[in-house]
């Protein structure tokens, strides 16, 4: 008999108690959903207007500044969104506690990494640099 | 990672067949059997039984097998009229009660039934339901006050009545909480439809003063989140009942109580 057997079902189910989160990541999810819709919508109006031009002029396009916020926005919103959605599927699957916390560590990095990069990508060619 | 295969001695074996013989109306069950104690793999038994001398539901069926085919078949059941939820197996592929389930209702072809999915198996048609149990009394499932006892009852408007319709006819047969992936993956510590929908029930309830301390306890990234929408539960109910709507309010009350 192992030690689990000995353990009462009610402490099993208890476990360690709520972790009195979970409503900020789900409410974020949907709220960085909500968003994507409308600067999704903006992004593939952008690439549309960009279908025949340049180099020059699509460099251009993007150094607008309503542009550049916009798309800077884009960026960041769905690395973010990105991030909340792959951490429920890792909670979801992964139930190796050491793969587990790295894992969700990892794409936190991966996703503050993507978007700085992003972003800086944007800013090179808003400020001219 | 979440197991997609079953391990080695959870195999399903070719079994027993019994025919009918001069059966007028013969149907062929098929029946997941599994025993502690032989050491062998879980066999699928098939039995032909004469639906001319068998009563319309799936448990007259498993009934007149065991009393009159092969009585080491092991199920549960006992009020015969859906209230009970004893009797909740896998039928035709959905998590249903036996006793309410027609044959008639279960496609052309074999009618196959198995325990409920992804529970430890106690022996063929029982599964293990200690932890669904145990998870169900951690929400602490009555009526919790802070209030002195008044000396009569506690009333309720009609109004707020009828918002536990839909709640308090759940009878914990364990169908949705078996049928939801999340709950196979994580059942540990997701609650899962049933309890979730328990849970609802008392939070709802415009005589319960432990809101707060309900919905605390069920902030959790496992414990709640763990629900997908995926709605398994919905389709599965032999109620009719719709947990998933249940924990969807759940949600919405934990956003209503904090900043956005």
């Amino acid at each position: 008999m192992s030690a689990h057997d000995l353990q009462h079902p009610f402490k099993r189910a208890r476990g360690l108690g709520s972790a009195q989160s979970g409503a900020g990541h789900w409410w974020m999810q949907r709220v960085t959903a909500a968003a994507l819709v409308v600067l999704a919508l903006w992004f593939v109006i952008l690439v549309l207007g960009l279908l025949h031009a340049d180099y020059a002029q699509a460099r251009a396009a993007v150094a607008r500044p309503w542009n550049a916020v916009l798309l800077m926005a884009f960026l960041i919103t769905a690395f973010w969104h990105a991030v909340l959605g792959l951490q429920v599927v890792i909670e979801d699957y992964v139930h190796t506690r050491w793969k587990e916390v790295s894992l969700l560590v990892a794409i936190k990095f991966l996703a503050a990494l993507g978007a700085l990069a992003s972003v800086l990508a944007v800013l090179r060619i808003a400020l001219g640099a | 990672m979440a197991e997609f295969t079953l391990p080695k001695n959870s195999k399903i074996q070719p079994g027993k067949h019994y025919p009918a013989k001069g059966a007028k109306k013969p149907r062929t069950f098929r029946v997941y059997r599994w025993s502690p104690d032989d050491e062998q793999n879980p066999r699928i038994d098939t039995y032909e039984v004469d639906l001319a001398a068998c009563g319309p539901m799936v448990l007259d069926a498993l009934l007149k097998i065991k009393n009159e085919i092969d009585p080491t078949l092991s199920l549960r059941r006992s009020c015969r009229e859906g209230i009970c939820g004893s009797c909740a197996m896998n039928i035709d592929g959905t998590n249903t009660l036996a006793c309410t389930r027609a044959i008639e209702e279960c496609g052309s072809g074999d009618v196959k039934i198995y325990p409920l999915p992804h529970m430890p198996v106690v022996k063929d048609l029982v599964p293990d339901l200690t932890h669904f149990y145990a998870q169900f009394a951690s929400i602490k499932p009555w009526l919790r006050t802070q209030s002195a006892a008044p000396d009569r009852e506690r009333l309720q408007s009609p109004e707020d009545r009828k918002k536990l319709d839909g709640l308090y006819e759940c009878i914990l047969c364990a169908c949705c909480s078996t049928s939801c992936p999340s709950y196979w993956w994580n059942g540990d510590k997701y609650l899962g439809p049933a309890v979730l929908l328990q849970a609802y029930r008392w939070v709802v309830d415009s005589r319960d003063e432990d809101t707060g301390a309900r919905l605390d306890d069920l902030e959790d990234p496992f414990k709640l989140y763990r629900c997908h929408t995926i709605m398994n539960c919905a389709r599965t109910c032999p109620k009719g009942l719709n947990p998933a709507k249940a924990i969807a309010e759940i949600k919405k009350l934990m956003v209503e109580r904090r900043s956005a």
